[in-house]
Parts: C-alpha cells; sequence; structure tokens
C-alpha cells in the first residue's frame, strides 16, 4: 500500500490533486468517527474519546500566542458539530 | 514469556476474500493484514504487539503528533484498501480485541446492525468538502491593523469612525461567508444522500490563513459523483469569497454508526 492509493477508485473527477492526504483531514474520521462496537475492546472508548482531547492539548501547545484573530468556532458550523451518534 | 498479542480491527465487510488478495498488505504494526468471518460478515483485521498496541503504549503513541499519523495512515490505508473492493464500514481507529473469538463473536452479535450499515453505505461514497473564507481573514486583519495605527498615533472620532467601518467590514465579510457556506452546504446536501458537518479545523494543523467556514462530508450515490463534482465546481464559481476543496474519495467514515439509520439528510446547522 502506498500513501496515495486511497485516492481515486475511479480516477473521474480530476478534482483531487493525487497528494497524500491531509493529516487532518484523516484525524476528522478517524478519530471521530467509524464504527464503535466495544464489548472486549482492550481500549475503551472513553479512551479513544480522550485521545481526542489529548491532541486537542497538543494543538495547543503548539499555538505560538493562544489568540485568535477569528472566533473559534463560528457562520454555519456553530451549533451543527453533532455529538457522537447513539 | 510469551508475547502478548491483540487483533486489531480495521473494517468490516461483506467481501470474502482468500489469503493471496489480502497479500502485501501491512497494517499499524507492519503485520500482515487477514480477515475472520463469521454470519456472512468479514472483518479486516491484523495481529498486533501488545506491548505496542496495549492501551498503555497506545495511548503513549497516540499523544504523539508523529505516531499518531503513522498509525492514523496505516490504520486508513487498510480501511480504503477494503473500501475499494466492496462496501466497508471503517472500525474507529483504536480498536483491538483480545483474539480472533472475540472479533467473531461481535460479528454475530451485532449482525444486523452492521448489515444495516453496510446496506446504506453499498454503491456509495464519502466526500468531503471545506471552504475557507480568505476576505474574512483579511478584513480582520485589516481591521486589527487600522487599530494597531490609530491608537499609536491620534485617538478621537476619526479612528473611532475608521475603526467602526473597518470592524464591521469584518463583520460583513464574515457573515458573508457563513451565509455562503450555508449555501454550500445546503446545495451539495441536496445531491447527497447524507451530509454530515465536522467540527472546523484548526487554523495551526490546517496551515489555511483563511477562517474554516464549513468541513462538510457527503454521502453521494456513486453513480452521482461527477455531478457533485461539478456543483462543487459551479459553487466555486458562485461564491468568489470562498475557497472551496473537495477531498476524497473517502471510505464512509462519517456515515457508518451503526445504531442510528441515515435519515440526517438536513443536518442540524
Amino acid at each position: 500500500m502506498t500513501a496515495t492509493s486511497a485516492a481515486h477508485p475511479s480516477g473521474s473527477t480530476g478534482e483531487v490533486a493525487p497528494q497524500r492526504l491531509a493529516l487532518v483531514d484523516l484525524l476528522d474520521r478517524v478519530l471521530a468517527t467509524g464504527v464503535v462496537v466495544s464489548g472486549e475492546v482492550i481500549l475503551s472508548i472513553a479512551d479513544v474519546d480522550l485521545v481526542h482531547v489529548s491532541l486537542q492539548a497538543l494543538i495547543s501547545s503548539v499555538r505560538v500566542d493562544g489568540d485568535r484573530p477569528w472566533p473559534a468556532v463560528a457562520g454555519p458550523t456553530q451549533s451543527a458539530h453533532q455529538p457522537e451518534e447513539r | 514469556m510469551a508475547e502478548e498479542l491483540g487483533v486489531w480491527a480495521y473494517a468490516i465487510t461483506t467481501f470474502r476474500s482468500e489469503p493471496k488478495d489480502v497479500a502485501g498488505v501491512t497494517g499499524v504494526d507492519h503485520e500482515p493484514v487477514r480477515t475472520v468471518e463469521m454470519a456472512g460478515l468479514v472483518a479486516v483485521v491484523g495481529t498486533v504487539h501488545l506491548d505496542e498496541f496495549g492501551e498503555e503504549p497506545l495511548r503513549r503513541k497516540l499523544d504523539d503528533l508523529d505516531s499518531l499519523e503513522a498509525i492514523a495512515r496505516a490504520h486508513h490505508e487498510v480501511v480504503a484498501f477494503a473500501a475499494r473492493r466492496a462496501p466497508a464500514v471503517p472500525m474507529r481507529l483504536a480498536t483491538v480485541y483480545r483474539d480472533d473469538a472475540r472479533v467473531a463473536a461481535v460479528l454475530a452479535e451485532r449482525h444486523d446492525d452492521l448489515l444495516l450499515a453496510l446496506k446504506q453505505i453499498a454503491g456509495r461514497t464519502e466526500w468531503g468538502v471545506k471552504a475557507y473564507a480568505a476576505n474574512a481573514a483579511n478584513a480582520t486583519a485589516a481591521a486589527g491593523q487600522a487599530e494597531a495605527d490609530a491608537s499609536s498615533t491620534r485617538p478621537g472620532t476619526a479612528y473611532l469612525l475608521r475603526r467602526r467601518t473597518q470592524l464591521s467590514a469584518g463583520e460583513n465579510a464574515r457573515h458573508e461567508a457563513a451565509e455562503s457556506a450555508r449555501d454550500v452546504h445546503e446545495t451539495l446536501s441536496g445531491l447527497a444522500v447524507a451530509a454530515r458537518l465536522h467540527a472546523p479545523q484548526d487554523p495551526q494543523l490546517t496551515g489555511e490563513a483563511g477562517w474554516m467556514v464549513l468541513n462538510g462530508a457527503y454521502l453521494v450515490e456513486d453513480a452521482a459523483a461527477e455531478r457533485f463534482a461539478a456543483k462543487v465546481r459551479a459553487l466555486r464559481d458562485r461564491h468568489t469569497a470562498l475557497r472551496l476543496e473537495l477531498t476524497g474519495p473517502w471510505p464512509a467514515y462519517s456515515f457508518s454508526a451503526i445504531f442510528s439509520a441515515i435519515e440526517d439528510k438536513e443536518p442540524s446547522a
């Protein structure tokens, strides 16, 4: 498997640059989505959610000044970050 | 001391594969990927070392951006591999079972839910659309600059007026960007079977100067993929204040909840 193999099963649209997937787009998906089937999971779901929290802490730690020139969350997405399913 | 092993789950599909089909595919622990079958469902899994991928070591790895990236990409490669062959429900990152028997038990216990989830994504693909409002950022920066200039020189009515103008220009730009993003989302949702909004991404991670006003995921019938891409191009022309970015095709990460049927065509925006 190569880094770019995820792109273009159809190769049809020509819209998507054939570059590596942006990590940030990937993390949106692998950390916050996907099926959670608990039961015999070694790392519990709650722990996985903590991963996201830890990541946020990491992000904050690399921010230089801690200030944003615009609101952190605004616009049409303000109330639309949907809660986890179930 | 015997090595402790666990079973990392990548995706669930119905594709029955021969060992040769997954030959050469490796996972998060560089392990060869294999399958566990039960009741017509196929889990795509790999055996991982628990001294590396057990709870504690894994938690440490996921807290480190470099190893998190390596794990996320390796996980995704296997999910994408499965999704190219048949509808595949991605598993949440870091789902590790004790052995194949537990995986098989989950396939049996959740058979109906998983089958429904697979049915919902069959013949459909997830696409991502992000929108940035470059002008809003510029306007905000301009307002900040105006404030800095004015406060260092001559305070007074002229400054206040100018500042108000600048701030209001920034607000207008933001308002306009938000309205445009709403139109983009509603238009694209109309072409999609389901839509979901992710949280706006942190500019520190995107490296984008612009303010992210939309981070949407759309589940689109494969037959409508061209139309969806064409619509994104049309929206790009319609909303010149936004910078639109199309990502994908993605495995149906954002539409694989197994306990909620896809009915939320209108997200709670």
